[in-house]
């Protein structure tokens, strides 16, 4: 493995997107049986890059060479012939289909003409699931399979069209450490049998604990790489971001008061009826952040919109300030001073064909002195918005800008800017930061923080650890439906939290007896 | 009569559907006719909406073809007769319907418009352009009507009296030919939608078209091949009405068919065999008073039924498409990316 | 740049993907310079010039105006062709021929003009031809603003005739001021009605508006003829009719015919824009059509707005029937048709929703109405009424797919193209609304 020729060369990959230039003369290397890790954060250009191997993009300046050979990819077909296959972030699997009609999509195997064989195809699957150290029935339907599931129906697509370089872009994005775990073993036993591995990711450890080597990529160059022994998590962190990262901001001491949310016995269930939430218990406090840490899809979601309105309860009850508010409306938990950054902002946070003026008062419309009765007064509505946009540092060139001409972190600042003026007993943030640039980051996070200074109860819903150690002043841990721990924010220990999110009770449990607490096997 | 009476005429009611639909050939007979524009329409639907493409023209392709076959037929019968005329009347509407369909594709697939507009476009254009042409090319000849188009008698005599078989046969292969056609694509579809590559394929477009681009599937070609083919069938659903009017066109003959078959597909849970199954229930709901007068039922039911006056029965099949879609719609759900142009730019 | 063919739009989602030219210009230290200037220089608005106003006003129309044009033009040819149809020789001048009948047609030949008491009855027909275009525009566009389709204007048009000729059959004897009003109303009432069952359907059900409007119509047709046939014909009359109105006929305002459902078209027109622009529940509707889920988030409930934006549809198709019947017709008869439904359609779309641009489109199309009887008399039946219907799907064409305008005449491309307000219609096929 070590001093093989490369299987696969990018030298000087150049490609540019207007007003950005995502790849920037990058070199990249793999070897045959090795595992490649492209390190950076969102927007850094690794997808990019990897797209451009797919062939999804062509590359701008560059050349790409396999087994030696300059190869000029002109579509995915093409890099699948020429033995490239991706396991992308967002599945490409046909819910409705079965295990075995996605696998062999466009490869199908047929008896006479165009007839499908599946029997043929079932059993190749199940081969090479065996080769690979698991068990798979490929005719169950890929939307009854568990997320870490589906990723392995993706690989076994790869794989089933003979791929030698795998392409794995942020893989672990939506596993629970556990099935973490076990995809790590299926990479292993690839890479023993000869394929090679570009493993997407901006997880440290994670990182660290597969690769052969690391490539870091910082806004579209390479800036380093390393072998995991020859470096640790900080200082990849530093390559990564550029800057020395303190990994702990001062956010002050917190002074709670009364409580303002108490939440009994909650239980909340998805569109498709399936329970998310299973009997949640919990109370936060004005002048204090709640931080709820979870991976998603473990009912944060639901668990958040019960509380803003927007979903229905099946059983429990949502207190606030005392009063019974348990399946109210969004427009009466609003009168009430409950203020929502959801997590999809394009869904349920802004009409993007609306101007900006329109999304600052869009839960506040009716009310005087935007409206009178039923008429509108819309001097007060661009009066209230110029304000917004100034106090919030909204880059926009006026308040008439339709939202959806605006960046991601903008026009996050605007539904930040709309719920987080005013008065607010209540703040609930689901992911506030996600495909947020780095600058809004921290200026989303100043305001959550200057919230719980003004006495506002907040509760942060959030994918990213780093995101609640770094604002809450106590941390619960959401898994399948429940919190499995609640503590203050000075007990928190990344690792044990991170163990929480992956295991549940089992940990939970296992740290309460006492037990010392390892990495399942 | 009493509301006491209502519980038993219901009961009759019921058996005499069972009766109508299953037991009489000749009631079968007028149902099936009346299905087969319907059953071909929805078909067409299935098609395109299992590629992803929102159909709500076939009513105006149905026209169309009506017209320009009724029209080969009126220009051509002199010369060559009449079955070489009805058979190339018959080939000019598919081929109409085909056009079409590049028409619908090329609005829907390549400029990517709204996928309901372009098959208002569709509806407005037929009705514009058949009786513009109507109007300039045939009543002046004061020759339209009847008789152009005529059906043909393929089975004889002795064929038809065998129980059963015989009158379906007949039904088929005498009255309307294209009525066989009907039976056997929806079969054919069932088959190879879910059998073979192709439907493997289309189904994958029309339910998640990016993960089908990424193992290089040709989406876009793939969901203009199922338009084109689609709307060919729906061109045949247009020779068919005026093969069983007698041979006759009349402005707007397609008479809302082409909606009713959109209700037929989602009923049928945009399967071939579904929408089959709710295009007999249109043509049921359709031919309801030709069989009251054909074979009528007993006893107070029977005079209930013939007391309805005639513009209920005609506004039965529409009624019962909104019972269908409302009770029906919320249950059932279209694939996933039907409607949503591919490759379009995500509108921030 | 070399290389292999990209594929332009999943380049976007994977721009997306890669956090977006958006994302990294975030981070990207001149653009940030860049965006910061702008806004340290984003003023009190200043009043934008007439330059800028006519600028503005030509972005947003070019597309319908030029659609318009290229239809006639390609309807000039239509037009000049179809001799051959019949195998005759082409006549050079059939078209302007053809078109300056209709523009007679629409406002007036000279020898009308001369004649000092014929003058103005062109213009006054063509007023007339619009006003119910008007109103039916209106009942299209106003349920685009909340992502719905109205194809069932014909249905309410009916609907709202039928009621309103009944109403001013029973009222008629009563003073004019209250007949007319009441009847009008009572002819609204029965649109609404019928503009209600379909919006509550969607709403509660999903059953797309589509289908169950054009069945409606149809419905309305067949069963009108029933009850105007059976149920409530008029006496002394040679062929099935309802009673004659009297009082509850709409005043003439104006020479021969020119009625006051004219003067409400125009007022409709403004009573909406104002309703959608000045008024929470106009906020309300557009915000259901723009995207839903942040509507609801917003504290509106769309299915309350769906089945009221359909119902004030409704009212406003059924009063098309309903001056149409009080201010020209004057009784229901089975057999009227109500080609109003697909013109209110494309009267729409050329507006693009908007009344103002509604209030235009129902006037060029009351012109195309009003001039093309004269058309095809003067062109003895060698250019029949039905190639404005011919032009109208042509419209809707360049309409929907607006690339081929923009070619033609060479025009930018802009956002917020057709797709814009019909862009919440198809996405809602076969799907539920969210409640």
């Amino acid at each position: 493995m070590t001093d093989a020729p490369p299987v696969l060369e990018m030298h000087a990959i150049t490609k540019r997107f207007p007003g950005t230039l995502a790849c920037d003369r990058i070199d990249l290397d793999v070897r045959p049986g090795e595992v490649l890790a492209l390190l950076g954060e969102n927007g850094a250009g690794k997808s990019t890059l990897m797209n451009i191997l797919y062939g999804l993009l062509a590359p701008d300046a560059g050349e790409i060479r396999i087994d030696g050979e300059p190869a000029t990819i002109r579509d995915p077909a093409d890099a699948i012939r020429r033995g490239i296959g991706m396991v992308h972030q967002h599945f490409m699997l046909v819910p409705v289909l079965t295990v075995a009609e996605n696998v062999i999509l466009g490869q199908e195997t047929v008896l006479g003409p165009g007839v499908l064989d599946l029997h043929e195809a079932e059993r190749r699957i199940r081969t090479l699931a065996e080769q690979l150290g698991f068990e798979i029935d490929p005719r169950t339907r890929v939307d009854q399979l568990s997320v870490g599931q589906q990723q392995r129906v993706e690989i076994l697509k790869a794989l089933y069209r003979g791929a030698r370089i795998l392409v794995l872009d942020e893989p672990t994005a939506v596993l629970t450490p556990q099935e973490t775990q076990e995809i790590f073993g299926v990479l292993r036993r690839l890479q023993a049998e000869g394929t090679s591995i570009i493993f997407i990711s901006h997880k440290l450890d994670e990182v660290l604990a597969i690769a052969d080597r690391i490539t870091v990529i910082r806004r579209g160059r390479v800036v380093g790489t390393r072998t995991p022994a020859e470096t640790n998590e900080e200082e990849l962190a530093e390559l990564m971001v550029g800057r020395e990262v303190s990994l702990v901001v001062d956010r002050g001491a917190s002074h709670p008061g009364e409580p303002v949310l108490r939440i009994t016995g909650l239980h909340v269930s998805d569109d498709r009826g399936n329970e998310m939430v299973r009997g949640i218990d919990l109370e936060v406090r004005a002048g204090e952040i709640l931080g709820i840490a979870g991976v998603a899809g473990n009912g944060q979601d639901e668990l958040v919109e019960a509380l803003v309105g927007l979903r229905r309860p099946t059983a429990g009850t949502v207190e606030l300030s005392g009063r019974d508010v348990t399946g109210k409306s969004p427009r009466e938990m609003r009168l009430r001073d409950v203020a929502f950054v959801p997590a999809d902002r394009q869904r349920f946070g802004l009409v993007l064909s609306y101007p900006i003026r329109d999304n600052l008062v869009l839960t506040d419309y009716f009310e005087p002195p935007f409206a009178r009765g039923p008429l509108r007064n819309e001097k007060a509505v661009d009066e209230r918005a110029r304000e917004l946009v100034a106090e919030f540092d909204i880059r926009t060139p006026s308040v008439m800008t339709h939202a959806s001409a605006l960046s991601g972190g903008n026009q996050q600042k605007v539904v930040v800017a709309r719920e987080c003026s005013g008065d607010t007993s209540l703040l609930v943030l689901d992911q506030p930061t996600r495909g947020v640039d780095v600058g809004s980051v921290e200026f989303i996070h100043k305001q959550v923080i200057a919230k719980r200074d003004a006495s506002t109860a907040v509760l942060l819903v959030s994918a990213e650890l780093d995101e609640v150690l770094e604002l809450s002043d106590r941390i619960a841990v959401i898994f399948r439906g429940r919190l499995v721990a609640t503590f203050d924010a000075d007990e928190a220990e990344r690792e044990k939290i991170g163990l929480l999110m992956a295991r549940g009770e089992a940990a939970a449990r296992e740290m309460s007896e006492g037990v010392a607490v390892g990495r399942p096997s | 009569m009493d509301l006491s009476q209502i519980p038993a005429l219901i009961v009759e009611l019921v058996r005499y559907l069972f009766e109508i639909l299953f037991l009489t050939p000749s009631t079968l007979q007028i149902i099936l006719s009346l299905t087969a524009p319907l059953a071909l329409g929805a078909l067409c639907g299935v098609l395109c909406e299992r590629s992803g493409v929102v159909n709500i023209g076939i009513e105006g392709i149905m026209l169309t073809s009506a017209f320009f076959g009724y029209l080969t037929g009126f220009l051509l019968h002199d010369s060559i007769g009449n079955e070489a005329a009805l058979i190339l009347g018959v080939v000019v509407a598919v081929a109409v319907g085909a056009i079409l369909g590049v028409v619908h594709g090329w609005l829907t697939i390549s400029i990517r418009a709204d996928q309901i507009i372009a098959g208002v476009f569709l509806n407005v254009a037929a009705i514009g352009v058949t009786s513009y042409l109507n109007r300039i090319i045939i009543t002046p000849t004061g020759r339209g009507g009847a008789g152009i188009l005529q059906p043909i008698n393929l089975v004889p005599e002795s064929v038809t009296t065998v129980p059963v078989i015989g009158p379906i046969l007949a039904m088929f292969l005498n009255a309307n030919p294209i009525a066989m056609i009907v039976i056997v694509l929806v079969v054919a579809l069932q088959i190879l939608l879910y059998r073979t590559r192709w439907g493997l394929r289309t189904r994958a477009v029309g339910e998640h078209p990016k993960a089908a681009d990424t193992v290089g599937i040709d989406v876009l070609g793939l969901r203009y091949l199922n338009v084109i083919a689609g709307c060919a069938i729906a061109g045949l659903a247009g020779a068919y009405i005026v093969i069983a009017s007698n041979g006759s066109f009349q402005n707007g003959m397609s008479n809302g068919r082409g909606f009713i078959a959109l209700a037929a597909v989602i009923f049928g849970r945009w399967t071939p065999l579904g929408a089959f199954g709710g295009a007999l229930l249109f043509g049921a709901a359709s031919g309801l008073q030709t069989v009251v007068a054909v074979d009528r039922p007993e006893g107070p039911l029977g005079s209930l039924l013939v007391s309805i006056p005639t513009q209920f029965y005609a506004a039965f099949p529409y009624i019962l498409t909104i019972i269908i879609l409302a009770g029906v719609v919320g249950r059932s759900i279209a694939p996933a990316a039907d409607g949503i142009p591919y490759e379009k730019e995500a509108r921030a | 740049m070399s290389g292999p063919t990209e594929r332009p739009g999943l380049r976007d989602e994977l721009r997306a993907q890669a956090g977006g030219a958006d994302e990294l210009a975030g981070v990207d230290p001149v653009a940030d310079s860049e965006t910061r200037d702008t806004t340290a220089a984003a003023p009190a608005r200043t009043g934008p010039n007439i330059g800028e106003r006519l600028g503005r006003a030509w972005r947003a129309s070019a597309v319908p105006i030029l659609s318009i044009v290229l239809a006639l033009a390609i309807g000039a040819v239509i037009i000049l062709l179809s001799p051959l149809a019949t195998g005759k020789p082409i006549q050079w001048d059939l078209p302007v021929k053809a078109y300056l009948a209709l523009l007679e047609g629409a406002f007036g030949t000279p020898a009308q003009w001369a004649d000092e008491t014929k003058r103005f009855n062109a213009i006054s027909n063509t007023l007339i031809q619009s006003a119910p275009l008007m109103f039916g525009g209106l009942a299209v566009g106003l349920a685009f603003k909340a992502g719905l389709f109205n194809i069932g204007v014909a249905g309410q048009f009916l609907v709202g005739a039928f009621a309103a000729a009944m109403a001013g059959a029973t009222f008629g004897s009563l003073d004019t001021n209250v007949a007319v009003p009441l009847s009008l109303a009572i002819g609204g009432l029965a649109g609404a009605a019928y503009g209600f069952i379909p919006g509550f359907l969607k709403a509660r059900t999903g059953a797309h508006e589509v289908v169950v409007t054009i069945m409606l119509n149809s419905i309305a047709v067949v069963l009108l003829t029933w009850i105007v046939n059976d149920l409530v014909r008029a006496e002394g009359f040679s062929f099935p009719r309802t009673a004659d109105i009297n009082n509850a006929h709409l005043p003439i305002l104006f020479g021969r015919n020119l009625h006051a459902g004219v003067l409400l078209a125009f007022a409709a027109v403004f009573v909406v824009r104002w309703l959608l622009d000045r008024t929470t529940l106009g906020f309300e509707i557009r915000t259901v059509g723009a995207n839903p889920n942040a509507a609801r988030y917003a504290g509106i409930r769309p299915v309350f707005i769906i089945t009221l934006t359909m119902t004030l549809a409704g009212l406003l198709g059924g009063l098309a029937g309903s001056i149409q019947m009080l201010g020209v017709i004057g009784y229901y008869a089975p057999g009227i048709t109500a080609n109003v439904g697909f013109d209110s359609i494309t009267v729409a779309l050329l507006g693009r929703s908007s009344p103002l641009g509604i209030m235009f489109a129902a006037l060029l199309f009351g012109v195309l109405r009003a001039g093309q009887a004269l058309m095809q008399i003067r062109t003895n039946n060698q250019v029949p009424i039905e190639v404005i219907d011919v032009i109208q799907a042509l419209i809707i064409l360049f309409l929907a797919a607006d690339i081929i305008v923009r070619r033609v005449f060479r025009l930018r491309a802009a956002k917020g193209a057709l797709e814009g307000e019909v862009r919440t219609v198809t996405a809602s096929w076969g799907e539920q609304v969210a409640r």
